[in-house]
């Protein structure tokens, strides 16, 4: 038992993770940014066309909002099946980092949609009224009063939204996408590496930790600054 | 003279889903310029829907509100953010924006507006120093108390020069000495500035120390309005009796105190 442990911090292991985190870091990476611009989008486009938003069209509304509920309302393997033959036409092939990529982003776009909406959500409506007053167009509502209110929660789920992408490569990566999910999957589960097993699930834990930490640290030091904490 | 502000026969009426809402029935009421304009009621009376009327954040249902020379019903979209900026508000929550310091927030206005930089600068500490708050011009609000945080919306809801000043229950969140120091500011302001006060209130205390002219609102339909002494000696409408009692029964009791009688 001591023994795999240790092993699982040998060289061989190592050099076997190193290049998977890599791969991993990139699909995420990637995703991420796709996904953040899309979800922004997408999430202030849900929030301003309520029947009570700022540019109400109830119809787009119910439409939209219902797309994104039923991707959301599928496992993310299914989406990611869904999404191979999407990947083909948009990247010309269905499996392999790229393919990945454009399935991620379909299974999370509709996550970080709804947790932006969210996240705007909280701004009260008294301070949205008290610029209307002012005269503001929505333009100004949307990005100098939403966004920059919202920032401190905007953060925390992009964290959250970081953290679903790794999971997800990890099961994205079973489609010959490679990662480090890929990697625990083939040697940890197929081939009885325990040890690779191991290595890959720490590397994954230690991550997901750093970036939760750096995630609540900004957050909080934003409110900090404006007194809020 | 004639009237600054014109609220002729205005009917305001909510739809929700089987039911119609009047929650303003046929008001009518001028505002001449430099007064001001007090209006009390009970919670649910319609007060804010009035001023939101006034800002036209609502569209009245029935009637006209006239400003000045413009029939603000009549106004597009544009000219309406226009109007909006000769109209500062203040509310009982104030309202300030958390992400930006008290510079930031008096700037907003002025920002939206398009104004070059330096001219910010000139005239927000300007108006800070009008407010007394120039030494906290880099605080956030979460930093200030409720009465800073109110002087910072009187410096927001000014900053554009308006010609209309609307409140909110400006003063219902704040303790009374504050209260007191808000209502002074006020009353200055609109001495120096010749500003046009638009008062909403609870409390007839608030009315009887800053007002000129009253009206009583209830239910949607004002039932008393005219000079806030006159409405005091003489009050016509039952609301208005119901509120000057609940006014003098909290003044007995001090009174019963200083005579040795009372509890
Ligand atoms: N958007 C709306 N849709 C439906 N009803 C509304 C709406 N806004 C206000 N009302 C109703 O109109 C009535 C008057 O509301 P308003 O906010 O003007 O009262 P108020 O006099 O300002 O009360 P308060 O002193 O508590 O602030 C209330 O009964 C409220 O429920
Ligand atoms: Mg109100």
């Amino acid at each position: 038992m001591i023994d795999i442990f240790l092993k699982a911090f040998s060289k061989e292991v190592w050099s076997i993770i190193f290049p998977s985190i890599w791969d991993t870091v990139y699909m995420t990476t990637i995703s991420l940014v796709i996904t953040s611009f899309f979800g922004l989008l997408f999430g202030i486009a849900l929030l301003i066309t309520d029947k009570d938003g700022l540019f109400p069209i109830p119809i787009f509304n119910r439409v939209f909002g219902s797309i994104i509920n039923a991707v959301l309302s599928l496992p993310a393997m299914v989406v990611i099946i869904l999404a191979l033959p999407i990947s083909k036409l948009i990247v010309g092939i269905s499996y392999g980092p790229k393919a990945c990529i454009v399935a991620l982003t379909v299974v999370c776009i509709p996550i970080f949609s709804r947790l932006v909406e969210n996240s705007i959500l909280e701004v009260s409506k008294g301070k949205i009224e008290a610029v209307k007053a002012m005269g503001a167009s929505n333009w100004d509502i949307i990005f100098k009063v939403m966004i920059p209110e919202s920032l401190p929660t905007l953060i925390r789920n992009f964290v959250v939204l970081t953290i679903t992408l790794i999971s997800v490569t990890a099961i994205a990566g079973s489609f010959g996408a490679g990662g480090l999910g890929d990697i625990a999957v083939r040697y940890g589960y197929q081939r009885f590496r325990s040890d690779i097993l191991i290595a890959s699930v720490l590397t994954l834990l230690v991550s997901v930790e750093l970036l939760q930490f750096a995630g609540a640290s900004l957050s909080r030091k934003i409110l900090k600054k404006r007194h809020l904490l | 003279m004639e009237s600054f502000i014109e609220i002729k026969n205005v009917s305001k009426v909510f739809h929700s889903r089987n039911k119609d809402f009047e929650v303003l029935k046929n008001i009518n009421l001028e505002v001449e310029k430099g007064d001001i304009y007090g209006i009390v009621g009970f919670s649910g009376a319609g007060k804010s829907t009035l001023i939101r009327c006034i800002n036209r954040l609502e569209n009245v249902t029935k009637g006209f509100i006239r400003i000045g020379d413009h029939i603000i019903d009549n106004l597009s979209k544009r000219q309406m953010n226009l109007y909006r900026q000769k109209i500062g508000i203040i509310f009982q929550h104030f309202n300030l924006l958390d992400s930006r310091t008290v510079f930031g927030n008096v700037a907003f206005p002025l920002e939206i507006a398009k104004t070059g930089k330096d001219e910010i600068k000139k005239k927000v500490e300007k108006i800070l120093e009008l407010v007394d708050m120039l030494d906290k011009k880099n605080f956030y609000p979460g930093q200030l108390s409720g009465g800073q945080k109110q002087r910072v919306g009187i410096a927001r809801a000014l900053i554009k020069d308006p010609d209309i000043l609307l409140c909110d229950e400006a003063t219902s969140a704040l303790d009374p000495a504050t209260s007191l120091s808000i209502l002074d500011l006020l009353k200055s302001i609109n001495e120096r500035l010749g500003l046009t006060i638009f008062f909403i209130t609870h409390s007839l205390d608030v009315i009887k120390y800053t007002c000129n002219n009253m009206a009583v609102l209830e239910n949607g339909v004002i039932v008393e309005q005219g000079k806030v002494k006159d409405v005091f000696l003489d009050p016509k409408s039952e609301t208005a009796r119901l509120f000057i009692k609940i006014h003098k029964d909290f003044l007995a009791t001090s009174r019963a105190w200083e005579n040795g009688g009372g509890i």
